[in-house]
């Protein structure tokens, strides 16, 4: 056959873009890696890899940089807007996959799209000017008069509610994620059989048995890659809550506190970083990052692994 | 083949276009601050001469690391660079235009102006050891200024920033225990306060929170007309932020040109100079005479005819006889 080869050398053509196309993404990676790491090594030869990790000092004065601070804050306010973000998140996938009319899930689904479309520079920008005064007049002082006084959960609602703390940088950090988790977690759910969700409701089980015991079931996985991008997501934004979280070094107990994130530290102190050993440490910060996204990555995919061998036995 | 040719010929008289502008046009980079002032300067140049200038604002570290690796024609720092870094790097150095500092308050009752503040209560509410509106120093300052007994709200800037800089240098110059324990620099350990981002940040908090206190650029304070205070300068003298008081500050202030100008603008020993302010700098490649060359022309043209654009956009031009001292600068490294 006379085109054979000339199909052939197309094909060969086309699968070598594809694998320079996949290969590039191994060599981005990598070159990013290098680079931190070659950045960050004045850091890490003069305070080591256990002294940064612990130490809670960031004085770019006296060239004294830990990373600790930064660490907290990361995963505090990635957890606090994961706790509010999920069960809102989980809430609009249920409500537009099971219980809406049908005229209400095109307009709703439009807005949760929408949400996600907005930079998050924006997010900062509302947050900074909107969200803040609302949380210092009224929802701060609101939960100090109610928790001030319990023993132990107490200990969150202290200090002057000031509006630029780790709670608000939570919320905006959650509203920025909860379109993620809502949508994969819609599509999830839309993928349970229908015949199965029939079934059940031809033997009498009503709207919340059906979605406890038959939709979540079947979407578990779905829901928790979701929740995982989310993660993702949360671990590195950076403007929405650059403007709101204070870039404040220390470890606080209270959700009034401002704190740092490491993308917060190295968006405020980037550009003005004058010193070599104060821009190495950035650096070192931005390596640990990476670290902490890959092993969050790495768990969750062990995660849907296992979950989806057992899933499929 | 007709069409590679017609292809090739376009693209050839493309590529000497971009050479021939290429010639046309002067790149910067550094300090957001002066952004504003450059860019409309720049705007007028262009007009005048033809030549296009390109600045980017990046931030005053990015300058400086730009212009040491040799990527721009010129590098633009809020923060001087000392001899010693300069000869390191082969760099040469000239101040462009003046801003300053100016602590603001939100005080119910208090206007622009009423409140006055010496270095030492401005260190103490910094340090967090005034904690009260009401303190025995603020006071003696201030008889007639009614001031309750209320908690002041510190505010500083979340971000690295030459303000910062700025201001912590006033303080380390003026109060011991600050030089002890804080020090100056773009960021700092505060010891105190919470943080904005940005003057816009650092702004909004002063502004919706009443009792506080915070620190803006000169600009921005007059522009969103924003309640600074006195401040008591080295001379004794209790002075409003204004163009003459910062005249007075880059006037009396010893730029040195031996010392390629490096000079905080702080604590100016002028009858009525403000004491915090400071110079943004600019930085040229030693060897690169050419680039030098057009850039000094730029800023010898910016010299003559920008002073009232600078004036428009709250700037603070340099005084007449620094403008001579950095022309005689030019002329002995050989850029003018």
């Amino acid at each position: 056959m006379p085109t054979t080869p000339k199909k052939n050398s197309v094909d060969t053509i086309f699968s070598s873009i594809t694998a320079v196309s996949a290969f590039s993404v191994i060599i981005l990676i990598a070159g990013i890696l290098y680079t931190l790491v070659d950045e960050s090594y004045p850091a890490i030869e003069k305070f080591g890899i256990w002294n940064f990790l612990t130490s809670t000092d960031w004085d770019p004065v006296r060239e004294s940089f830990g990373a600790l601070t930064n660490i907290y804050g990361t995963i505090l306010t990635t957890f606090l807007s994961l706790m509010i973000a999920i069960p809102v998140a989980v809430g609009i996938a249920i409500f537009v996959t099971e219980i809406s009319p049908n005229f209400l899930k095109g307009p709703i689904g439009a807005a949760i799209e929408l949400l996600a479309a907005i930079p998050s520079i924006i997010y900062g920008m509302w947050g900074l000017f909107t969200l803040t005064p609302i949380m210092s007049r009224h929802i701060e002082p609101l939960l100090k008069s109610i928790f001030a006084d319990v023993p132990f959960i107490g200990i969150l609602f202290q200090g002057t509610p000031m509006g630029i703390d780790i709670l608000t940088a939570s919320v905006i950090l959650s509203i920025m994620i909860i379109p993620f988790t809502a949508s994969i977690s819609r599509d999830a759910f839309n993928l349970t059989p229908s015949i199965v969700k029939e079934s059940a409701y031809a033997l009498g089980a009503t709207k919340w048995e059906v979605v406890k015991n038959i939709v979540i079931p079947y979407s578990k996985l779905g829901v928790f890659g979701g929740i995982v991008l989310s993660l993702g997501r949360a671990l590195g934004e950076t403007m929405a809550v650059a403007f709101v979280l204070g870039n404040n070094h220390r470890i606080t107990t209270s959700l009034f506190d401002a704190a740092a994130t490491i993308t917060v530290t190295l968006a405020n102190e980037f550009s003005e970083a004058d010193t070599d050993m104060y821009f190495s440490s950035l650096y070192y910060l931005a390596l640990i990052l990476f670290v902490m996204s890959f092993i969050t990555l790495a768990i969750a995919k062990f995660f849907l692994l296992r979950a989806e061998r057992k899933y499929s036995r | 083949m007709k069409t590679i040719l017609k292809l090739t010929i376009i693209v050839l008289l493309i590529m000497s276009f971009a050479q021939a502008y290429a010639a046309e046009m002067i790149n910067g980079a550094g300090a957001t601050f002066p952004y504003p002032v450059y860019s409309a300067w720049a705007f007028d140049y262009n007009k005048v001469t033809g030549t296009q200038l390109n600045y980017q604002s990046i931030g005053s570290g990015g300058g400086i690391k730009q212009i040491t690796e040799r990527t721009v024609d010129f590098g633009a720092s809020d923060k001087p660079l000392t001899t010693e870094q300069l000869n390191k790097d082969n760099l040469l150095q000239f101040p462009a235009v003046i801003g300053g500092v100016v602590p603001v308050v939100n005080l119910p009752g208090v206007k622009a102006g009423e409140l006055r503040l010496d270095s030492d209560t401005v260190c103490k509410i910094y340090l967090g050891d005034i904690k009260y509106w009401d303190d025995k120093g603020i006071k003696s300052l201030n008889p007639k200024t009614d001031l309750a007994h209320n908690e002041i709200t510190v505010v500083h800037r979340s971000d690295g920033s030459g303000t910062t800089a700025i201001f912590t240098e006033y303080l380390s110059g003026v109060c011991p225990s600050w030089k002890d324990k804080v020090g100056a620099g773009t960021s700092v350990k505060w010891p105190a306060g919470i943080g904005g981002k940005g003057n816009e940040g650092v702004a909004n908090y002063t502004q919706r929170t009443a009792n506080s206190i915070g620190y803006v650029e000169f600009a921005y304070a007059e522009q969103n007309r924003l309640a600074y205070t006195l401040l008591k300068n080295p001379a004794g003298n209790f002075v409003a932020p204004s163009f003459d008081a910062f005249e007075d500050a880059a006037a009396t202030g010893d730029f040195d040109p031996k010392k390629h100008f490096h000079l905080w603008l702080v604590n100016a020993p002028g009858k009525n100079a403000w004491p915090v302010a400071g110079a943004t700098f600019i930085l040229l490649a030693k060897e690169k005479t050419d680039e030098n060359k057009n850039v000094v022309k730029f800023y010898d043209w910016a010299f003559k005819n920008g002073d009232a654009k600078a004036k428009e956009l709250v700037y603070v031009p340099l005084p007449g006889s620094l403008k001579e001292k950095i022309r005689a600068y030019w002329k002995a490294n050989g850029i003018q």
